[in-house]
């Protein structure tokens, strides 16, 4: 069933919630469409494991509570996993619904149960925890892997302590991801929730410099490594560093957790532009496009390499930007960011480019068609291609070992890295990745942790290079 | 939260707050910086380190309560608190032998100089200290820094005290003089870093300047901090804040350092003029 949402026009003047969530009767009816499959496929799409039929049956039943309860045993941020997880390519790819085109809105359902624990909090128990270990985990970065790591262990009795750089917790879910998609309160919320169940959360503590992971290591059992992948990567073109050219985490840390956008009520100012142009075709694309046009733009343009077929963005994300009005330049790629005689951006020279044959990703290669350079009028431009792991804590900690693309170096199905008593999961491990991905390595990652905690600690076999 | 356990004013809107850090204290060294925060609304905003305390945990910052951001901070007194405090960030300066090191410094820096002079000295250089102020009385720590260095220059640009022109005028004198000078350190406005290298770079002594762009989170994340150095980028909060003089790309360093001096004017008379004004009514 489809979601209601703030019509095109409005929400793109303003910052609220885009998809506006079922009530309880459209709830039900979407819930009692599911097919209480005996073979889960739902189940295996989805990284975290949650009981989906059994979710979806509470609802169908109108008993929220054990919708709730059997949700948040598998998965400690369902309000935000239900606005910002690639369900159609998880769990609703493989509901058997989905031949025809018909899945159950499994997603919408999750955000649902979680809004709906959010108005009735006194109603739910709170998540049991196991008595306590009296050991002690230190937990690093306090974005989805870390939160769901840190739930995970002190719902196993050890006692946890999250070490977060920034002066608030979510990473990216508050830095990153925009208010219109995933609103800062359900972030907050579900950390509280975490905050309830006993775990402590040291902010301003970047490690790798206020304490060292060799410093964590003599106060705490276990450390686990969520701190994600947050070094913008830039292209290496001239006019690169000009005023007016942003990495897509600077523009949208500005506005999200710095709220720019409520300038000057907040002290952290954002250029507005006039004509912005956003490099880059996923998800944070979007989110800096469809950020700059609230924020007054008069035109905001998507330059991607590839065609639209190949933009990693969802696909919902890329039909909202549309119905906003952000327009979509494909085959096209920046060479050169111009500026003016004070060194401020005046437009993006761009060269054309065609596909080729298929790369290792399995799409087809872009490759540019010489002599084709026209220019792109805009005051500011947003580099969105991603990013790689902040090396504060490699560069700092003997015996952690990286690759190539200076991600850690770890076993995949118990997130062990090759330092004994050091665990990692998220983007750190596997590069910018999805919030549920990240979620399912840390959780991987706490079943080892007690695993080794309660048996007194075994061998460290160390993980080989993949 | 980090309580403010003194504070001082050593020269016209020049501050020195003393606060309670213990966790940075035990790791600072000389060259590094802090990112703080003074209350939820607040920017996050990079100074570099004075002072710091391991013994009684706490570290001390010197600003000029020029920007929106300074002036609130400059409002609060000992007993206040400030929300947010990280550090220390950056790369300490390199601290080696290197025989005779010309320090300039240049305004408030006067302060942050202070300590990569005395871990200079310690490591046996032979210290000459070249300072520029605007005028006589906005001059501070002269005997201090006297006791630190070999050797101590002041200039103002009116004439006021010391002597009369720019800090680079002395510095040529000194590099006019051949072979004494192994290495310079300019932290300081960015004109005056820029013209301190331009001034030593016929001469090819190494200069090391301290730059002071804009920062959002300071951790490497954000990208706002980035400079063109010898044909490459770089994050000064990662890979600085101190660089080879003679190979950043000033001009468009400038030009990135003023990309909000309109918005900063408007925060500024939002919050402190409105202030000013209120109390130029009162009083």
């Amino acid at each position: 069933m489809e979601i209601p949402r703030q019509p095109a026009k409005q929400r793109r003047n303003n910052f609220g919630e885009v998809a506006l969530g079922y009530d309880l009767a459209m709830a039900r009816l979407e819930a009692c469409r599911c097919l209480q499959c005996k073979k889960l496929p739902c189940v295996k799409g989805c990284p975290v494991g949650i009981d989906i039929p059994g979710f979806i049956k509470a609802i169908a039943d109108e008993d929220m509570p054990s919708a709730v309860r059997i949700l948040k045993q598998a998965n400690v941020l369902p309000g935000i996993c239900g606005r910002v997880c690639p369900q159609e390519t998880q769990c609703e790819q493989l509901c058997v619904l989905n031949k025809n085109g018909n899945a159950i809105a499994i997603g919408r359902l999750e955000r649902f149960t979680a809004d709906w624990e959010s108005r009735h909090r006194q109603s739910v128990p709170r998540l049991q925890t196991a008595g306590h270990t009296g050991k002690t985990v230190a937990v690093i970065g306090a974005g989805p892997a870390g939160l769901t790591a840190a739930a995970d262990l002190a719902r196993m009795g050890h006692v946890v302590t999250i070490f977060e750089s920034l002066h608030t917790s979510g990473g990216v879910l508050k830095y990153g991801i925009p208010d219109f998609r995933l609103p800062s309160e359900i972030v907050q919320e579900e950390v509280d929730s975490i905050q309830k169940m006993g775990v402590g959360i040291q902010f301003n503590t970047p490690i790798g410099k206020t304490e060292t992971v060799d410093e964590l290591l003599e106060q705490f059992d276990a450390v686990f490594l969520g701190t994600g992948a947050g070094l913008p990567i830039f292209m290496n073109i001239p006019g690169e560093n000009l005023s007016g050219v942003y990495s897509a985490n600077e523009f949208l840390t500005r506005v999200n957790l710095m709220h720019a956008y409520q300038f000057p009520d907040y002290h952290t100012p954002v250029q507005k532009g006039k004509n912005v142009a956003v490099i880059g075709g996923g998800n944070v694309a979007m989110d800096a496009a469809r950020s700059a046009l609230r924020l007054g733009a008069e035109r905001v343009i998507v330059i991607y390499r590839r065609s639209r077929n190949e933009m990693p963005a969802r696909h919902e994300e890329i039909e909202n930007a549309v119905e906003e009005g952000i327009e979509f330049m494909f085959l096209a790629n920046p060479v050169e960011f111009k500026g003016d005689e004070k060194r401020k951006l005046k437009s993006v020279e761009c060269i054309r480019m065609e596909l080729g044959e298929a790369d290792s990703s399995g799409r087809r290669r872009p490759v540019p068609i010489p002599g084709s350079q026209f220019e792109v009028q805009a005051d500011i431009a947003i580099v969105a291609l991603g990013t790689n792991p902040n090396p504060l804590i490699s560069r700092t900690t003997p015996g952690l070992e990286t690759n190539k693309w200076g991600t850690l170096i770890c076993d995949e199905s118990t997130g062990r890295t090759t330092k004994p008593r050091v665990w990692a999961g998220g983007d750190v491990v596997t590069g910018s990745a999805t919030v549920i991905s990240a979620m399912g390595a840390a959780r991987r990652a706490a079943a080892d942790i007690n695993a080794y905690l309660i048996s007194g600690g075994r061998d460290w076999a160390n993980p080989s290079e993949n | 939260m980090h309580k403010i356990l003194e504070t001082r004013i050593l020269a016209a809107d020049i501050h020195l707050f003393k606060i309670q850090a213990p966790q940075i204290a035990r790791k600072a060294q000389a060259g590094q910086f802090v990112i703080l925060r003074v209350h939820d609304q607040g920017e996050r905003i990079p100074l570099t380190l004075a002072d710091w305390n391991t013994s009684e945990g706490s570290i001390s910052i010197v600003f000029m309560a020029i920007g929106a951001t300074t002036c609130q901070l400059a409002r609060l007194g000992p007993g206040d608190s400030i929300t947010d405090l990280v550090g220390p960030l950056g790369h300490p300066t390199e601290i080696q032998k290197f025989g005779t090191v010309a320090c300039v410094a240049g305004g408030f820096a006067i302060a942050v100089i202070r300590p990569v002079i005395q871990a200079l000295k310690q490591a046996g250089n032979r210290i000459i200290t070249l300072v520029g102020v605007r005028s006589g009385d906005l001059m501070f720590w002269e005997e201090e820094l006297r006791r630190d260095s070999d050797e101590l220059v002041i200039t103002t640009d009116d004439g006021s005290y010391g002597r009369k022109g720019l800090v680079t005028q002395p510095l040529k004198e000194l590099l006019e003089k051949g072979g004494t000078i192994n290495r310079v350190i300019a932290i300081g406005p960015t004109v005056m870093m820029k013209y301190t290298a331009l001034t030593t770079l016929p001469y090819g002594v190494k200069t090391i300047v301290s730059l002071n762009p804009i920062m959002v989170d300071g951790t490497g994340m954000c990208g706002c901090c980035r400079v063109t150095v010898g044909q490459e980028t770089k994050f000064a909060c990662l890979e600085g804040p101190e660089f080879d003089g003679h190979l950043v790309d000033w001009e468009e360093f400038i030009s990135r350092q003023s990309t909000y001096l309109d918005q900063e004017r408007h925060v500024y008379q939002c919050t402190i003029g409105q202030a000013k004004e209120k109390s130029d009514q009162v009083g």
